[in-house]
């Protein structure tokens, strides 16, 4: 911890007084201008994330809307309601906006910004101006993404991977694909200096008391993700920067005509793409690891060995890019095959982590709850897919078919049902207000059951070897009925983000305030008030474990350690003793 | 003092009844307690390890069902099928254990009153269990991985090559023992023939971007890819006509990229191979005429 910037906190000793003033010190009237001048100008790590939220939502939005116009399109053999041009743009479009513009900023630029300086007990990031740069960039980069389809040729159409040498200027000319490159090349370094502000924040901001062991697993994920994202954007962009030398200052990197390689594109993609994965997944597992514990009321089942699963998740996810080449015939198979089975221990630690977290708890039935619920059990089906695919054998009938396309959307859809479980559970502490619970649960139950009847039927139909990215399938009729059950759970899916605006609309017209702790939750931000105010905290409670806010409110009640004992440093002693 | 002792524990206890209240002198009740329940917990789990091991074999006894897959019309194309029948049935069997634990956990203990459980934190049993038995199941799958991996790609000495070679948006394939070609473009979708039962050498090139040959009854894809040979071999066990499509993205007409794989006799494929295929447009034509007059024309 630096001396500057560490407040001046007494009472971190067990005997001092529970809570701690740190008011004076930063003050929380916020000085500054006010309505649309405030969102365009501040560097409050509050509002940022706020607005990487709204525009990401949005993003999603859309992105969903292609994705429903695809569907429509794959529900006869034959339909003409787009072109063949016009579905390339869509599916690249579709992918493009939900992994690098919602995913992926949703969590590290929008719920890490907000959550983890209130986790960590800190006014703000480390770095508040290279955090609102971090905004404009990514909200800049978006905009170039979606100029795309306002320019001659229309969008990006060469996928969401751009594999070289379709992605070439010879065989994709036009802006579309510049624009899609540049845009990345924006939101990537928005990424970056987003990953230095995360790793910044969690090692030099945590309030006295809170050790690398005490932090959430949230904040645990997001260092993590943040050392990912320093590891794996760079190499996209620079991948990005060749491919558009490619396009227009005649290099011939990836080109085979100039002596240049295209499969060295596809490594380097996938060098970035699949920590990339693992960027997306894992601030995900870290709400879902938020709201187990709480609505279940203990704290989390392993808490070390979770940490450590990450750990080896994080440092197995650079080193199996190439699963995603196993057909190219140039790929050591079994190196890639191992890692990537491999990869299955940390994640299946995971869930018995949060297994043994509701067992013998008391499971409150929330939405939030039932969000994590339903990510559990999807991504389940998008886990065990993932195992098979490990395999080259049958990596090899599967491999671009809808066996993988409904595998890795099992595997963001329960991202997105655990996106849900963090906006179910924080819009409270965001807000000040809650989110009604019942139109919360009609969202949870067309959610699950949406996405399941959308994606089972594309595990079937890539069995029988429906091609991805294929906008007709004239010659196989028999591929209808699949497809048609598809696009009916594509719309019900549709169905509950509509549920979703209601809610919020609900909440802004017919506000019910949610005051400062309403789940009874574990850690710092709920200590605050909802919303926080401009720096945080105007005092802090003592930070004895991982679950300060539990403590503070449950001084009985620590967690318990392998033999059953209390945590000595818990101050629970006396607890033990009488018990 | 027992606020965050959860009731239901003492009924779940194998024998003995509810927790004596008089041993508060004694170090720490909730260890002893927690012992047994941890050494109950893992030889449940240990029962299951044999379960987990057999099921495959004694299912195998059975009709093994195809989970959707096809069952390979090539011999390659059949292990790989094996393969897949096992990674399912493992699929089933962990799936459906860790499925059966979250189900269980989120009914069964679904909040009945206000208090606050136990606040067990650490098993240190139960998580080296959780560890170790995935490493265990993961080697096993590997194993079986790199055996039907070394089955689907070994090349051996073959009668028949024949030179695969994609474009956009088409296939020709070229039979260099006797010089006989096939090209054809999307809507006229090329036929490739080959004879049954004997090992085809298949080389695979592009002559623009990456494209996808695949035959779905084969189990089998690879990419054809600009300045990179793929070689492979096919052993096709029935005759008969399989379908072949492009699955990698190639642009405005992939979807229309399909070619089929005809498999005969061996003596009417040598009849086959030494007709004269007549003057074929080249790929580049091909090509040209697609870029000017759109699929098919």
């Amino acid at each position: 911890m630096t001396d500057v910037i560490t407040p001046p906190l007494g009472g971190t000793g067990i005997l001092g007084p529970p809570v701690v003033e740190v008011a004076e010190y930063y003050g929380h009237e916020e000085h500054g201008p006010t309505g649309l001048l405030r969102w365009l100008t501040s560097t409050d790590h509050k509002v940022i994330g706020k607005s990487y939220l709204i525009t990401s939502v949005i993003l999603m939005l859309i992105g969903g809307l292609f994705a429903l116009v695809i569907r429509l399109q794959l529900a006869s053999p034959n339909s003409s309601l787009v072109s063949f041009a016009q579905y390339n743009e869509l599916f690249t479009m579709h992918g493009t906006l939900m992994i690098f513009l919602f995913v992926g900023p949703f969590a590290f630029g929008g719920l890490a910004n907000y959550i983890v300086p209130l986790q960590v007990g800190a006014p703000d990031m480390a770095f508040p101006r290279l955090n609102a740069l971090s905004y404009w960039l990514y909200l800049t980069g978006s905009m170039t993404m979606m100029m795309g389809f306002l320019v001659a040729g229309g969008a990006a159409s060469f996928g969401w991977v751009g594999y070289a040498p379709l992605s070439n200027a010879t065989n994709s000319p036009g802006l579309g694909g510049d624009l899609w490159i540049m845009a990345l090349i924006l939101t990537g370094f928005s990424a970056i200096f987003t990953g230095v502000n995360l790793v910044g924040t969690i090692f030099y901001l945590r309030a006295p008391g809170l050790t690398m062991f005490r932090m959430p697993i949230f904040t645990w994920n997001m260092l993590v993700t943040a050392i990912l994202i320093l590891i794996a954007f760079p190499v996209l962009t620079a991948a990005l920067v060749m491919l558009f030398c490619d396009r227009h200052f005649g290099t011939h990197i990836y080109s085979v005509q100039g002596g240049g390689s295209p499969v060295l594109w596809q490594n380097l993609f996938w060098f970035f793409g699949h920590p990339e994965v693992y960027i997306l997944a894992l601030p995900f597992f870290g709400i879902v690891t938020e709201i187990i514990p709480v609505f279940s009321r203990k704290p989390v089942f392993g808490y070390k060995g979770m940490v450590f699963a990450t750990l080896s998740i994080a440092a197995l996810s650079t080193g199996v890019w190439a699963h995603h080449m196993f057909t190219t015939g140039v790929v050591l198979l079994p190196f890639f095959s191992l890692l990537s089975l491999l990869i299955s221990v940390p994640t299946g630690i995971k869930f018995f982590n949060w297994i043994g977290t509701m067992w013998r708890g008391q499971i409150h039935y929330s939405t939030a709850m039932l969000m994590a619920i339903g990510f559990l059990i999807t991504f389940l089906f998008g886990g065990i897919t993932g195992v098979m695919l490990a395999s080259p054998p049958i990596d090899f009938f599967t491999h671009d078919t809808y066996f993988v396309v409904a595998h890795f959307h099992s595997v963001v859809m329960a991202l997105v049902m655990a996106a849900m479980a963090g906006i179910y559970y924080w819009y409270p502490k965001m807000t000040g207000r809650m989110l009604r619970e019942d139109l919360g649960k009609v969202q949870f139950w067309l959610l699950f059951v949406g996405t399941q009847v959308c994606f089972m039927p594309q595990y079937l139909v890539g069995l029988h070897g429906m091609p991805r990215r294929i906008a007709q399938y004239t010659t196989v009729p028999s591929w209808q009925t699949l497809n048609d059950v598809s696009t009916v759970g594509a719309f019900i899916i549709g169905a509950s983000f509509l549920v979703l605006v209601i809610n919020a609309f609900q909440s802004w017209r017919k506000p019910v305030l949610a005051g400062d702790n309403p789940w009874d939750a574990h850690t710092l931000e709920w200590f605050t008030t909802s919303p926080p105010p401009h720096h945080n905290y105007s005092h802090l409670p003592p930070i004895r474990s991982e679950r300060p806010t539990w403590d503070y409110h449950h001084p009985d009640a620590p967690a318990l350690h392998p033999h059953g004992e209390a945590h000595p440093s818990d101050g629970a002693e006396k607890v033990l003793g009488s018990s | 003092m027992d606020v965050w002792r959860d009731a239901r524990h003492t009924r779940s206890l194998p024998a003995g009844g509810p927790q004596p209240p008089a041993d508060a002198g004694r170090p720490s009740p909730p260890n002893r307690f927690g012992l047994v329940r941890s050494k109950l917990s893992s030889v449940r789990a240990r029962r299951l390890v044999p379960l987990a091991i057999l099921a495959p074999i004694v299912l195998a006894g059975c009709q093994v069902p195809d989970f959707g897959a096809y069952k390979g019309s090539t011999s390659q194309g059949h292990d790989a099928y094996k393969l897949w029948q096992g990674f399912f049935i493992a699929g089933i069997v962990v799936g459906g254990v860790v499925l059966a634990l979250i189900l269980w956990a989120v009914f069964r203990y679904g909040r009945r009153r206000d208090g606050v459980p136990r606040q067990t934190q650490y098993r240190h049993g139960i998580e080296i269990f959780y560890t170790v038995v995935p490493l265990v199941i993961v080697a096993g799958l590997f194993v079986f991985t790199v055996i039907t991996e070394n089955e689907v790609d070994a090349i051996p000495k073959s009668q028949v090559t024949i030179d695969v070679t994609a474009f956009q948006w088409g296939w020709q394939f070229y039979y260099p023992s006797t010089g006989k070609v096939v090209v054809g473009e999307t809507l006229q979708a090329p036929q490739m023939v080959l004879p049954v039962n004997e090992a085809v050498t298949i080389n695979l090139e592009s002559a623009d971007v990456i494209h996808g040959f695949y035959v779905p009854e084969f189990n089998f894809s690879r990419y054809a890819q600009p300045g990179v040979l793929n070689r492979f071999n096919f052993n096709v066990l029935h005759t008969g006509v399989y379908r072949g499509q492009c699955t990698q993205l190639c642009g405005l007409y992939h979807s229309l990229m399909i070619f089929s794989v005809k498999a005969v006799s061996p003596g009417n494929f040598d009849t086959w191979v030494h007709q004269t295929s007549g003057r074929l447009p080249t790929i580049g034509q091909l090509k040209a005429q697609i870029h000017a007059n759109g699929p098919g024309a």
